[in-house]
């Protein structure tokens, strides 16, 4: 029989929840600093969303393009996060990444290879060069099962399906570590530790039509807001263009940017490439004005500019939303994606296998020979736990995070491939922050109790209602609100609306019931999930209301252009009452980093 | 309006038996996503494993019409009419429902003796892409486990657990034999340990994979041919006599040179 106290206690020095890219990166630093690190994932290993990531990492090692490197790297990565980034941590990434790309080399991966035995680097979207390490379309795959693999060589103790619900603090208010139960029985388990490491991915199950997997409840940022971190940008949601649509039960599965790296192009009903009429004023000098010149730019970038097709993904889903909007939609509301018509059918198989298999298995469409229907699908969350470049230390002393989780690097749009290199780059300082913060002897000094109890009780009481309303039904429904109030495109109506039906949402959550009992009880899982998905479908709300324009992975049809002065501020989020997730959440603007004028002078650069 | 059937098993290690759903059917759905229906509706506390519903993490494996397959990529249009039969994997251990206790895997993980590589050269290593296509291919798995649990050396003989690693520990093997950087040698391992010599070849584990790895051929074959040789051949065996790399502990061949 399952009981209601905890049945575990296990201690360590660093703790890292989440077993994804950065938790595995981060266990594989603190490990070689000789700390006892433990790994919590609520999947089991080798199962974290990384996995799905499909056209490679950016790194500007110049393989490709020598005229590639860190500089221009930055550059890009500022530009496509329209300057709201944190620039330390993109200055960070840019220059780190290709060590870190490296580094997976010697611990097995095995990337695709250019002519002369080099890492081959591919298209993508915003790059200004041929940028990402890939292996096919499954570089995710390589990059998870790389680390997983060096992580269990190095005897790390890793504990697969171990559902975290809530941070704990000692008396002075660090964070000590938390508490979590076993999916298999339902017992609860409690870590202490003397640093924690969020890495804990996304957001993307808030909404209707995700490419996230059932993981991306937004449990980390949740439990950094109210373990007293901040969050930044939770606004910042970026759509990705290009989802499957038709049918139904796939809509929002991922279609590899790879696909238009590698030639493929948009086209609406009326069988038009449409993107030319969608290029913003800052991308205009890169970006060819016609198909010839943009056809020979594929072979060779000094030959033409880039094609449209490769502007950062906010602008490409604006565009398709807008195509969709005025009647030249596909028959199932998304436009085509055409590389049958561009490329052999050896070459499509070659580049883009799991493309080839994901459509003719799940859709039965052959993408050798037919166009794809696909729209934009809620993909990534740019906002998350603001942090500090250098170390990833959060505002919640002994915290700290990385990954998606982590806000700052990205800005209002992250770039593709720069998701990977942000999970390797940011990993390790992680685990290098939270090795640093243990052995400066800072850690917390005790393990407060009486929060396990209130999590356990709070856990449990789902079971006691016996009339309250299904998990699922709350689920769906805030999925389908997010997606109709704070979507693509919001408005202040809208948002005003969302922010009156999520207090409605909050009663609801409070009055659910579970039924069964708590081994293996996927509606008991989900029941501890809404909370954490309320709270950040909040912030977001709040993000949204606030940021009176567009920018990046916020689109306001009632502020549609850039407005300088929200340039220089991120709104932030805190929990003030601390601890409980009904407490009211404050939001403050927040100035973003001043940059230094030596890299101020890289973005002037070739407008 | 059509309906669909579901005979799917419940219940837990203390035993169970299978009950029906009955459902509208929805176009293009694969079994995962009425298994879903079936949670958001009738049965929330029905146990099964899934993640990406994308064919890309391996969670959500089961037996389908008795089967082994992704239920994320098995269409019901594409079952034959009637009721759909689902049922946990055979070969490990039921947690509850659908959910079996895979950890026999991740123990095997354990096992392996990590990549060698020599100290990487100033601009990273040079590996050709003939080089790395035949690692590449094993490297597409996605750790389903579907090649376990149809394996039937450990399906039929629960004890061969103690010394078998299965097909998709073979692959493994075979992925770091054949990497180029490598320097460890398995083969006294594979042959001794992980029970090589109990495959006899029947490809099962071939034709459930939703990987289209050709484990049978490109692995598990070349695989016994190398550890054959090097235990049978005279020569060679001399020459490993002499020459013999030093068997390292996955401790051991986890400590790496710095980049």
């Amino acid at each position: 029989m399952s009981t209601d106290t905890v049945s575990e206690h296990h201690e360590y020095d660093v703790l890292i929840i989440g077993a994804g890219g950065a938790g595995l990166r981060a266990a594989i630093e603190a490990k070689q600093r000789g700390l006892k690190v433990a790994l919590v994932t609520k999947s089991l290993l080798g199962k974290a969303h990384t996995v799905m990531a499909e056209g490679g990492m950016a790194a500007a090692m110049g393989n490709v393009y020598p005229e590639d490197n860190w500089m221009v790297h930055f550059r890009d990565t500022m530009r496509g996060g329209k300057m709201l980034n944190n620039y330390r941590m993109a200055e960070l990434h840019a220059k780190e990444a290709p060590d870190r790309v490296h580094e997976l080399e010697q611990w097995g991966a095995l990337f695709d290879r250019t002519k002369d035995g080099k890492i081959l680097q591919r298209d993508f979207g915003g790059h200004r060069y041929a940028r990402l390490a890939h292996v096919g379309d499954r570089t995710g795959l390589e990059l998870i099962r790389t680390l997983q693999q060096k992580v269990v060589s190095m005897g790390t103790d890793v504990f697969m399906e171990c559902k975290v619900l809530k941070l704990v603090h000692d008396n002075s208010g660090k964070v000590a570590g938390c508490v979590a139960y076993w999916r298999a029985t339902g017992e609860f388990v409690t870590f202490s530790a003397k640093a924690v490491v969020l890495a804990t991915g996304g957001v993307g199950k808030s909404w209707k039509f995700t490419s996230n997997s059932w993981e991306g409840t937004g449990d980390g940022h949740a439990m950094a807001l109210w373990a007293g971190a901040e969050l930044i940008d939770m606004e910042a949601i970026q759509f990705h263009p290009t989802g499957m649509v038709w049918p139904l039960s796939v809509r929002g599965i991922l279609v590899t940017e790879g696909v238009r790296g590698d030639g493929g192009i948009l086209k609406n009903s009326e069988g038009e490439r449409f993107m030319f009429n969608y290029v913003a004023d800052m991308f205009r000098a890169e970006t060819a004005e016609t198909p010839e010149e943009a056809d020979r730019w594929y072979d060779d970038h000094s030959a033409g500019r880039r094609p449209p097709e490769l502007l950062p993904r906010d602008e490409v889903a604006r565009a398709i939303n807008t195509e969709v909007k005025a009647g030249r939609g596909s028959p199932h509301g998304g436009v085509y994606l055409d590389i049958a018509s561009r490329r052999t059918p050896e070459f499509i198989r070659r580049r883009l296998p799991s493309m080839y298999h994901q459509f003719m298995e799940l859709a039965g469409v052959d993408i050798t020979k037919e166009m794809m229907e696909i729209g934009p699908t809620c993909h990534y969350i740019m906002g998350g736990v603001k942090v500090d470049a250098e170390t990833t230390a959060t505002a919640a002393e002994g915290l700290f995070a990385a990954g998606e989780v982590a806000g700052g690097m990205h800005g209002a749009n992250r770039l593709g491939g720069n998701s990977l290199s942000d999970l390797i780059v940011f990993g390790r300082r992680a685990g290098m922050g939270a090795a640093d913060y243990v052995e400066s002897g800072k850690g917390p000094t005790g393990f407060d109790q009486s929060e396990v109890d209130e999590a356990i009780k709070e856990a449990l009481a789902p079971f006691k209602r016996e009339t309250g309303e299904n998990p699922y039904d709350i689920q769906r429904d805030l999925q389908e609100m997010m997606q109709t109030n704070v979507g693509i495109i919001r408005t202040a109506s809208e948002i005003d609306e969302a922010i009156v039906k999520l207090e409605e949402f909050t009663e609801r959550i409070n009055n659910l019931s579970v039924k069964g009992g708590r081994a293996y009880n996927p509606g008991w899982n989900l029941a501890t999930d809404l909370p954490s998905m309320l709270t950040v479908s909040k912030c977001t709300a709040r993000g949204a209301r606030e940021r009176k324009e567009s920018r990046g992975g916020h689109t306001r049809e009632d502020f549609p252009k850039a407005d300088p002065n929200y340039g220089k501020i991120n709104f932030a989020h805190s929990l003030p009452s601390g601890g409980d997730w009904h407490g009211e959440i404050k939001t403050v603007e927040s100035p973003i980093l001043v940059m230094p004028d030596e890299l101020k002078a890289l973005l002037e650069d070739g407008k | 309006m059509a309906e669909v059937t579901m005979r799917v098993w419940r219940g837990d290690a203390n035993g169970g038996d299978f009950e029906e759903y009955t459902l509208p059917q929805n176009e293009g759905e694969v079994v995962l996503d009425v298994i879903h229906r079936i949670q958001a509706t009738e049965a929330p506390d029905l146990a099964c494993r899934w993640n990406c519903k994308a064919g890309k993490c391996g969670s959500c494996s089961a037996e389908i019409n008795g089967k082994p397959r992704l239920m994320c990529m098995t269409r019901m249009d594409q079952l034959p009419g009637g009721t759909v039969t689902v049922t946990p994997m055979k070969t490990f251990p039921i947690i509850r429902d659908l959910v079996t206790d895979v950890s026999f895997n991740y123990e095997m993980a354990k096992k392996v003796p990590a990549l060698l590589p020599p100290p990487m050269p100033e601009g990273g290593y040079t590996m050709f892409q003939e080089d790395v296509e035949r690692g590449q291919e094993f490297r597409k798995c996605i750790e389903c486990f579907l090649c376990q649990d149809v394996c039937h050396v450990i399906r039929d003989h629960e004890d061969n657990k103690q010394h078998y690693a299965g097909p998709r520990f073979f692959i493994r093997y075979a992925e770091l034999e054949m990497h180029p950087l490598d320097t460890n040698d398995r083969r006294d391992l594979v042959r001794e340990d992980m029970g090589l010599g109990y495959c006899n070849i029947t490809k099962c584990c071939t034709e459930v994979c939703p990987e289209h790895i050709h484990i049978t051929d490109n692995a598990i074959i070349p695989l016994k041919e190398r550890v054959v040789d090097a235990d049978f051949d005279p020569v060679a065996w001399l020459g490993r006599k002499i020459r013999r790399k030093t068997k390292r502990t996955p401790a051991e061949a986890a400590v790496q040179p710095a980049p």
